[in-house]
Parts: C-alpha cells; sequence; structure tokens
C-alpha cells in the first residue's frame, strides 16, 4: 500500500516458559502511515511494550521470540533480517524512547558527547560537525543554554529536561519512524504538556510517523490519528481517533472509556467500573479473552474466540456482537454504557 | 464554615539539612513544606495536587507525624498534637493512618495477608488470635477480597488486589482520619476506577476524613470536596473542587489545570504550556516563588512574597495579581 511506513501483519511475539509459550503479543497485525501517529493503548501487562520491542527487534535482547508475522518497514521485512542490519535501522530510521529517560542516558558521558557519538554511529561526519548539530538538535527540542547545557551530564538534569535530551538523542538522525514507549508517564502534566507539544512540533517539521504507546486515553486522543486497543496480547479494537471516541464498540473500549473520571462529570458518583482484572498471559480463558469481565458475554464467547473484523469503514473490532453471524447483536448494543 | 476542623494545620514547616559530604556540615535547607496553614473538615476529602516535589507527601507524613515537623502546629479534634504525652500520641496513631502509591514495595512479601491486614490490631489492640482473624475477615469483605485468600502472600494478588489490602490494613482500627498518598495512581484506570469507588464507599459508611494526594488531577476532582494547590513548599490556592476547576485564580493552578489531557478528541482546549522546571526547593526564587515562570509577573512579584487571602467564599489565593474569575458558562 502506498502511504504505509510500517506494516505489521500478524505478528505474534512470546516467551518460552515451563508451561510452554507465553505469547505476549498474538497474531497482531497494525499499520502506520508517513507523518501519522498510531497510538497503542491498553492497561499493563497488555503486550503495548512487546508489540514496540519487536518492531525494533530488541525483544531478542529481553528474550523474546517472534514466532510468527512480518513487520514490514518501508517494504523491507524486519522480523526477517539480521541484528546485524538491524544496528543500521535502529537509530538512522527507525528511533525509540522509553518512559525512563535514565535507562537511555549514560552518566559518565556529556550529553553534547552522547547526541554527536549518536549521529556519527551513522553518519560519517567529522566530530566538529557533529557536536555542532548535536547543539541544534538540543536546541531543537528546547533545551535553553544548548552550547552549555551540551557539556552537563545526566544527573544535572531534571526529569523533563532528560526526556528532551532523549528525544533529541532519537531524532538527531531524522529517521522516518519514532517509537515513544510511554514517553510521559513519570513526568507531571505540566512537564508532560510540553514534551507532547515538542512531539507534535517535530513530527511537523521532520515529517516522521510516531508510534506512541500510552495509557492515557487523554494523551491518545490529543496525539493520535489512529488508534490501537490491546487487550491481554490482542488487538481487540482499532479505528481513527474520532471512530474510537465517538463510536467505541468492543466491550473493553468502552469500559476503559466510561471508567475514567472525567473534568466536566459529576463528582463524587459511583465511577463505571469493569469488574475483575486482566488476566496473565500464562492463564487466559478459553473464548474470548475479556469474557471473563464482559457485560455483553454469551455462550459464544466462552468457547470461541473472535477476529479482528472491519465492521464498519476503516474500523475494526474483535468481538462477537460486530461479526456478520452476530450481527442480530449490533447496532446500539455498545453504546448503551456509553456515557460520554 | 465556622465548625473546628478535624486537622488543623497552622504554619507548618518542614526543612530537609543539606550536609556537604566531607565535615557533614549543614550548608543550607530544602524547605519541602514552608509555612502551610489549612484544615479538613470531618468527613471530607481533600486533595492536594502540585508538581512533583513540591511537598505534598512531606506535608501528609508530618501531618501524621511520621516525620517531625521544623516549626508549626498541628491540631487533631482540637488538641496540640506538638503537646501530647507518649499515652496520647498511641491513640492518635490509631486515629491516623496512610496509605500508599506502591501497592508492591510496602506490603511485606514474607507475610500472609492474614498477619498483614491484622497486624496494626495486634500492635495496639489486646484482642485474642480468634478475634483478630474475624476482624480480619469482616475488613477483607469490607474491602471486596476474598476473605478465604488470607493464608496467601502478597505477590498472588494483582495490583488492584494490594492495594485493597493496603486499605484494608489502613481502616483496621477504625482510625478518623487517612492520608492517602498516590494510592490510586499506580494502578491501571479500569483498576482505579474500582479502588476510588471503594475509598469513597467507606468514606461514607464510615464517616472517614481523606488527605488525597496525587497527580492525577481527573481522579482528584471526582473524589475531594476541597483541593488545595502546592507549589515549591506552598499552598498557593485552596478551593471548593467545582470552584477551583471552574475558576482557578492563580496562574499555577490555571496552568496546572490547562496542561490535563482531556479524553475527548473534540475538545482542542488552549492549553498555558509552562516554561522550564520547577526550580529547586533547596533554592526557591525570592519573592513569589512562581514567578520565573509566571507570565503575568511585575516587578512587586519578584521581591514581595505573597500571603494566602481570601477572595470569595471559601476560595484562599496567593497571588499578587490574581485572575479574573469568570463565569461558570464562560469555562465550561
Ligand atoms: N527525607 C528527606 N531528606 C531530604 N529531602 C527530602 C526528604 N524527603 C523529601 N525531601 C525533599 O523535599 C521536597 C518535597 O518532597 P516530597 O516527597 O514531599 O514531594 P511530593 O510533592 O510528594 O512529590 P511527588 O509528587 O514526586 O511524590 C523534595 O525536594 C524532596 O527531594
Ligand atoms: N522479558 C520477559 N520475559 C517474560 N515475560 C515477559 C517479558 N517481558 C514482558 N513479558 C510479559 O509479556 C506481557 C506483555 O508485557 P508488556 O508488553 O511489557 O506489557 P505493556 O507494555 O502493555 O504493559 C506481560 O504478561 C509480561 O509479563
Ligand atoms: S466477544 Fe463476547 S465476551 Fe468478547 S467482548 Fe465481545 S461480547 Fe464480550
Ligand atoms: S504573585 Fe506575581 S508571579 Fe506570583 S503568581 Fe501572582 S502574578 Fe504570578
Ligand atoms: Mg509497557
Ligand atoms: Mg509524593
Amino acid at each position: 500500500m502506498a502511504g504505509k511506513l510500517l506494516e505489521i501483519q500478524n505478528l505474534t511475539t512470546g516467551f518460552v516458559t515451563e508451561k510452554g509459550i507465553a505469547k505476549a503479543t498474538d497474531r497482531i497485525s497494525l499499520s502506520v502511515e508517513k507523518g501519522k501517529t498510531l497510538c497503542i493503548v491498553g492497561e499493563s501487562g497488555s503486550g503495548k511494550s512487546v508489540a514496540s520491542l519487536s518492531i525494533m527487534r530488541l525483544v531478542d535482547y529481553a528474550g523474546g521470540t517472534i514466532f510468527e508475522g512480518s513487520i514490514r518497514f518501508n517494504g523491507d521485512d524486519l522480523a526477517a533480517k539480521s541484528q546485524k542490519d538491524m544496528i543500521n535501522i535502529r537509530g538512522e530510521h527507525i528511533a525509540m524512547i522509553f518512559q525512563d529517560p535514565m535507562s537511555a542516558l549514560n552518566p559518565v558521558f556529556t550529553i553534547g558527547d552522547q547526541i554527536a557519538e549518536s549521529l556519527q554511529l551513522h553518519q560519517r561526519i567529522s566530530r566538529p560537525e557533529a557536536w555542532r548539530q548535536a547543539i541544534d538538535m538540543l536546541q531543537m527540542v528546547g533545551i535553553p543554554d544548548p552550547e552549555l547545557r551540551a557539556k552537563q551530564y545526566p544527573h544535572e538534569m531534571s526529569g523533563g529536561m532528560r526526556q528532551r535530551v532523549v528525544i533529541a538523542m532519537a531524532l538527531v538522525c531524522k529517521p522516518a519512524l519514532l517509537i515513544a514507549d510511554e514517553p510521559t508517564t513519570a513526568l507531571d502534566v505540566t512537564v508532560q504538556a510540553q514534551i507532547l507539544e515538542l512531539l507534535r512540533r517535530l513530527q511537523d517539521e521532520l515529517g516522521m510517523a510516531i508510534v506512541l504507546i500510552t495509557h492515557d486515553m487523554g494523551v491518545a486522543a490529543e496525539m493520535a490519528d489512529r488508534i490501537a486497543v490491546m487487550y491481554a496480547g490482542k488487538i481487540v479494537e482499532e479505528g481513527t481517533v474520532l471512530d474510537i471516541f465517538d463510536h467505541p464498540s468492543h466491550p473493553y473500549t468502552i469500559g476503559l472509556l466510561n471508567s475514567i473520571p472525567g473534568l466536566e462529570g459529576t463528582r463524587g458518583e459511583e465511577l463505571y467500573t469493569i469488574p475483575g482484572t486482566i488476566p496473565s498471559i500464562n492463564n487466559l480463558p478459553a473464548g474470548c479473552r475479556f469474557n471473563p469481565r464482559c457485560v455483553k458475554a454469551e455462550d459464544r464467547c466462552r468457547h470461541q474466540e473472535p477476529g479482528l473484523n472491519e465492521y464498519r469503514t476503516d474500523h475494526h473490532v474483535a468481538c462477537w456482537l460486530y461479526s456478520s453471524e452476530g450481527a442480530r447483536n449490533t447496532a446500539g448494543s455498545a453504546s448503551e454504557v456509553n456515557h460520554l | 464554615m465556622t465548625q473546628q476542623p478535624l486537622i488543623d494545620v497552622r504554619n507548618l514547616k518542614k526543612y530537609f539539612p543539606i550536609k556537604t559530604g566531607l565535615f557533614n556540615r549543614v550548608v543550607g535547607h530544602v524547605k519541602a513544606v514552608d509555612d502551610v496553614t489549612f484544615g479538613i473538615h470531618q468527613g471530607e476529602t481533600f486533595g492536594l495536587v502540585g508538581e512533583s516535589g513540591c511537598g505534598k507527601s512531606t506535608l501528609g507524613r508530618a501531618i501524621l507525624q511520621l516525620q517531625k515537623p521544623t516549626s508549626g502546629e498541628v491540631l487533631f479534634d482540637g488538641r496540640s498534637v506538638q503537646q501530647m504525652n507518649a499515652k496520647q500520641l498511641r491513640h492518635l496513631r490509631q486515629d491516623m493512618q496512610i496509605i500508599f502509591q506502591d501497592p508492591f514495595g510496602s506490603l511485606n512479601p514474607r507475610f500472609h495477608i492474614r498477619d498483614i491486614i491484622g497486624e496494626p490490631l495486634r500492635v495496639h489492640q489486646q484482642v485474642s488470635a480468634a478475634e483478630i482473624d474475624k476482624r480480619v475477615v469482616e475488613l477483607m469483605e469490607l474491602v471486596g477480597l476474598d476473605a478465604t485468600r488470607r493464608n496467601r502472600y502478597p505477590h498472588e494478588f494483582s495490583g488492584g488486589q494490594r492495594q485493597r489490602i493496603g486499605i484494608a490494613r489502613a481502616i483496621a482500627l477504625n482510625p478518623r482520619f487517612i492520608v492517602a498518598d498516590e494510592a490510586v495512581s499506580a494502578l491501571d484506570v479500569s483498576v482505579q476506577s474500582q479502588v476510588l469507588n471503594l475509598l469513597m464507599k467507606l468514606q461514607k459508611e464510615l464517616g472517614l476524613t481523606f488527605l488525597f494526594i496525587a497527580h492525577g488531577l481527573n481522579v482528584v476532582r471526582h473524589i475531594s470536596d476541597r483541593i488545595g494547590v502546592m507549589y515549591l513548599g506552598r499552598l498557593v490556592e485552596v478551593g471548593r473542587t467545582e470552584e477551583l476547576f471552574a475558576n482557578p485564580r492563580h496562574p499555577y493552578t490555571a496552568a496546572l489545570l490547562s496542561a490535563i489531557p482531556r479524553p475527548s478528541p473534540h475538545r482542542k482546549q488552549e492549553r498555558i504550556v509552562l516554561q522550564g522546571d520547577v526550580p529547586s526547593p533547596a533554592n526557591p526564587p525570592a519573592g513569589c516563588r512562581f514567578h520565573p515562570r509566571c507570565i503575568y509577573a511585575q516587578d512587586k512579584c519578584r521581591v514581595l512574597s505573597p500571603e494566602l487571602v481570601t477572595l470569595a467564599s471559601e476560595h484562599q489565593v496567593a497571588c499578587h495579581y490574581p485572575l479574573e474569575a469568570l463565569s461558570h458558562s464562560e469555562v465550561i
């Protein structure tokens, strides 16, 4: 497809355990267009990080294995690449930032050195030129006094500044795709607002695509062009940001949106809750993975797992309520509990 | 309200010494809580918000006397905590409890759930093992845990369940006042709403008074009757929840509220993006501590620290040039 920069098909990544293979992502399919933002949302343990580490092929180092599927980036299948090839792709074409900026920074080198170093890893330029570009990049991410700051060490900076440095380091080679795994979760809302604004501006200026992983539906609403909702290793719903918020369809998505205390709603009222908790990937229920918590579960849900189907144009849901055989249950049923 | 508050905090300060490595000489102080005055009424939930490091947890711990205040006074039900004798303090410890953020770190991994929840009973009350067990079952049912699992260990429970264990333990001695320090912050939304409902239910049933510390502003809004906004060790604004959200009068509160990402793609709200980071509380700016980041700062702000003054009923602000009060319709 023309505009697709990244296209993941049927990706299964798992961990070998005593009890067999625990599939952290189970035949998931996703795609991102050039210059656009895909948000992956879901609660902790749903497989968001494993999915993103798989794209970078870093999951190999976390003890994970890609068992099935393809990860096409500009048409090339990353799942089939050697780690040696990946070294050139990582950093230069695809960059990644994590929740904890300290994990990406080396405490014993100045930040200017670290940014210049990652440039020289991918480009044949002189040290002074790399240093100059590093300072430009620090300027671009809004670090005041970049010449001075470039000579400082990570511990001399605040959390928000470190995350800016990490973003500078990730973007210095002008990658086509940035994967950001909860980049603002550890930050205050005020600093989060700065970082999100920065990401949007850099996306405009550099034309890069972003895969943004978050558990905050507010962040997703603000940043996403498309949203994929993950639950226990599966994508249960995928669509445009407007479809997900205006026509949430999977009972899990609806429950998630309704559980958030709003800023306009009535204070102190009992909140909507999804009963129970997310199952462990080592101990999944039979049938639909959401069935023990689902208010709409019917007999079939306990035996057969629904696939991800396009039930409206460009809007995908994995739920029997929306499959053609289950059509008797569709329209209106999902929005009953939706008071947003 | 003219009624005497259950918790009455007066000019409370908590400074931490900064020492040099070599001679252990005190070279300065982190003014984590610097002259804070406010009250919490019986049965009320008072929310405390502000950026990381502004002193919320320190204030909570100083009120509970878990950390000795540097100066100032805390009155519990009209009696000064500082002047209590050992016996009175022991009673006070039963009346005031804390729930922590980390449902993983705050529970001893080698203890059965039964012992974790029952421990305060064993320490503070002379009751038989059978009575403790009965009470543990009661408490577990009250917080929505399966009491038949009381002989299990913490790691066998999910994050939300562990938070319920922490809550059961906190209410074991029928306290009157609970500090919930980021009690739901580490939980996923679907579990967070379960625990929030539990806290609200317990408050109604047991008449509890809460100091609710959290950085999730929508959560604080939902649960709190009144909210205090802290900045660098100071309370800069206090007001009833609806009023504070509709009519923030301190520029910092306005910026903080505008930074919340709204879970709706249609509301692209005007945002006041604050520049820079929170300055270090070891070396706070002179005058108004917010002035280096404040777009309204004037000369006066750079030299004179504003006092917390009452602007409208139950609405206090520490700012020389408070924002105009808007009508509700303009905001929502
Ligand atoms: N025991 C201590 N010794 C020295 N400094 C301390 C101590 N405890 C807290 N501080 C400092 O006091 C200030 C306030 O810390 P506090 O933990 O109260 O912040 P907070 O508002 O709860 O932040 P967060 O939102 O990150 O939990 C910080 O600068 C912190 O580093
Ligand atoms: N290195 C690992 N070894 C074994 N299991 C793992 C490892 N990393 C992640 N998992 C498991 O994979 C599942 C998905 O994890 P993750 O992708 O980190 O979730 P999320 O990022 O959505 O919170 C979880 O059940 C987690 O326990
Ligand atoms: S398939 Fe059944 S159990 Fe699963 S989400 Fe749909 S209705 Fe609920
Ligand atoms: S006192 Fe001055 S600097 Fe401080 S918040 Fe008010 S206007 Fe801003
Ligand atoms: Mg993760
Ligand atoms: Mg704290």
